[in-house]
């Protein structure tokens, strides 16, 4: 299995915005912390090993 | 005591006596339109082709200097193209398909918007405004020489305002005093401060973005910028937090720039700091004159209601969005597409009056869809927080290489018209494995027939639209003329027809409003139901 690297969110805007809120009047801390959680639940979600490892790479890169 | 608040681009109605202000009763109109801005000479254009007497009142004697709105959708030409105006539009306006994304120094990537083909008029044309509404009010002098009853009156201010239960009083001031006439209906299309929300004292919420944005309309000199849309996030130039280019007819370019919020206007908008960031970000040494320059802040908010008894609020009155998305004059257009006909049937009295509460539920539900989009594009362009900014930039950054992450750039999404989901005008939709995209509330999607399109056939009233089904050519329901429009997936060969209507189906019956959108559809002719829907859209329980 490899890292999907085409759009594949249903509601691009919709999830974004819905990303950028979950924030809302959080500080700095609360935020980071937020981010952390989300991306443990994602990476559940996600499972694979390697796809993990991918996607972990991808974003070290920065782009 | 009757200045000018702005400059004209074109004078087109000087301000003449007209026999109201000598009568010894005030006159009385069956629609009177305040504003005569796009909006209000769109409504002129509606209601005046149903043969109802219109006179359109305008504080000033023509349309104003400068552009504002650039970017004009299809469904507003089509809607335009129905009033006998599209044409001239496309003629003057700019397509454009190739669009490029910048961050800082360098362009992340470029995109081609790829038009569904099939269609009679192109996703979107670059004009500038006062064209737009210049081609509208010829539309209007070319019916009036042919008997419609529109009247305009340039410089006719509305001062107050009475509202009783069946009609309407106003004071009007001219050049040459005031005077006082009656009207059945009356329509606010006197824009975003409209004074008539403020004589009546109604609300208008929303949400205030804390930004300027200067435009700069300019000509080049020497014009070799390719037709495109360019759209730079942070740019390393520093003219700007982020810079919008867009071509225009006439070889003028809009150019946009992101000043922040506590800016000095007065400073801001004199001519050498406009050249200094221009200079910036063209480039120095190369040749321009400007042509008209603004500084802008927005708002999204709308009215809580656009229907106030014998009161009707339409365009930037009733709701105003950011510019990113377009969709201030384009949703405009698509409030007189609802209100048109259904205050003809009104006042024809073949729909009771409780129809124009249907107005106001379809287009308040158009006008959230609309500042919800816009509001999303402003908060990518002007991120709110830290975080926001951050998340902003990291789906620049990923969007440079990788495709995934680009449908969450959002430098601004076209307009597009609104779906009238649960519309309370709304019938069956009795019509297996038909296409989502013209459910009933939908808006018909064009397509190609062998001598035209299907828009050209459903026109500006009561249609069944009959694909490869039987049904009689004409049914009289309540004194509306249905009128048939018989197709066939054959007549098409591209196959657009077949897709955008039928999907898995093999016959379809559509009922379509007079504003193009679908009412009921089923597989094939049933006259009760189709009675019934046509009722159901009118307003009769
Ligand atoms: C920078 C900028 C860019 C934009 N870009 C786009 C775009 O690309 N696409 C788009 O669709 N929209 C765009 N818009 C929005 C668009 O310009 C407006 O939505 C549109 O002008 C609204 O039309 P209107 O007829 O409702 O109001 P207006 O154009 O404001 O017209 C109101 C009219 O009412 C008259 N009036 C006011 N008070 C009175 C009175 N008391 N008596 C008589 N007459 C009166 C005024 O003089 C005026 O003629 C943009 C706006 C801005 C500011």
């Amino acid at each position: 299995m490899d890292l999907i690297l085409t759009p594949n969110i249903t509601d691009p805007d919709g999830f974004y915005a819905r990303l950028i809120a979950a924030h809302d009047g959080l500080s700095d801390e609360e935020s980071a912390a937020l981010n952390a959680r989300l991306i443990l639940v994602l990476a559940n979600q996600i499972g694979n090993a390697a796809v993990l490892e991918q996607a972990l790479a991808l974003a070290q890169v920065g782009k | 005591m009757l200045n000018d608040r702005y400059s004209l681009a074109f004078k087109l109605y000087p301000y003449e006596r007209s026999s109201d202000q000598d009568a010894a009763q005030p006159v009385r109109h069956p629609v009177v339109i305040v504003g005569g801005g796009p909006i209000g000479i769109a409504t002129a254009l509606d209601l005046g082709q149903q043969g109802i007497p219109v006179l359109v009142l305008d504080d000033h004697e023509g349309i104003g200097m400068g552009s504002r709105a650039i970017c004009f959708a299809k469904r507003t030409l089509e809607i335009a193209d129905r009033y006998g105006c599209g044409r001239p539009m496309v003629e003057k306006g700019v397509v454009w398909n190739l669009g490029k994304v910048f961050h800082e120094d360098r362009q992340i990537y470029d995109f081609n918007l790829l038009p569904e083909a099939g269609h009679k008029y192109p996703a979107f044309i670059n004009l500038q405004q006062p064209y737009f509404e210049r081609f509208m009010v010829e539309r209007v002098r070319e019916l009036q020489a042919t008997g419609t009853p529109i009247e305009i009156r340039g410089k006719n201010r509305l001062d107050a305002i009475e509202v009783r239960d069946d009609h309407v009083v106003l004071d009007i001031m001219t050049p040459e005093g005031p005077y006082r006439i009656e009207a059945d209906w009356l329509i606010g299309c006197d824009g975003a401060s409209s004074p008539l929300r403020g004589m009546m004292g109604l609300d208008f919420e929303g949400r205030v973005f804390q930004d300027s944005f200067l435009i700069a309309d300019i000509r080049m000199h020497n014009d070799d910028f390719p037709t495109e849309r360019w759209f730079w996030f942070e740019p390393t130039h520093g003219a700007g937090a982020s810079t919008l280019l867009h071509k225009q007819p006439d070889d003028v370019w809009r150019v946009d720039f992101q000043i922040g919020w506590n800016v000095d206007r007065k400073e801001e908008m004199k001519e050498e700091n406009i050249r200094r960031r221009l200079d910036a970000f063209l480039g120095e040494g190369l040749g321009y004159d400007i042509v008209w320059s603004s500084i802008y802040t927005f708002q999204c908010r709308r009215m809580k209601r656009f229907r106030h008894g014998r009161v009707l609020f339409a365009g930037d009155s009733a709701h105003q969005v950011s510019p990113f998305g377009a969709r201030g004059a384009n949703s405009g257009m698509q409030d007189v597409d609802n209100l048109g006909w259904k205050l003809g049937l009104v006042l024809k009295e073949q729909a009771p009056e409780s129809l124009m509460d249907s107005y106001d539920t379809e287009r308040c539900f158009a006008a959230d869809e609309n500042i919800l989009n816009s509001s999303r594009s402003t908060d990518f362009i002007t991120p709110k927080s830290k975080i926001s900014h951050t998340f902003r930039n990291a789906v620049l950054q990923l969007a440079e290489k990788h495709a995934f992450a680009r449908p969450l750039v959002n430098s601004g999404r076209l307009s597009l018209p609104c779906v009238y989901d649960n519309g309370p005008l709304n019938g069956e939709d009795a019509l297996p494995e038909a296409p989502a995209r013209t459910r009933p509330g939908a808006p018909c999607p064009d397509a190609p027939l062998a001598d035209g399109f299907v828009l050209d056939r459903l026109g500006g009233d009561f249609v069944l639209l009959t694909i490869d089904a039987d049904a009689p050519e004409q049914l009289d329901v309540g004194g509306i003329a249905l009128r048939r429009v018989k197709l066939s997936v054959n007549d098409d060969a591209t196959g657009a027809l077949a897709e955008r209507y039928l999907g898995g189906a093999t016959s379809a019956v559509l009922l379509i409003r007079p504003d193009q959108h679908v009412a009921a559809r089923w597989a094939a002719f049933d006259e009760s139901a189709v009675r019934r829907a046509v009722g159901h859209a009118c307003g009769k329980e």
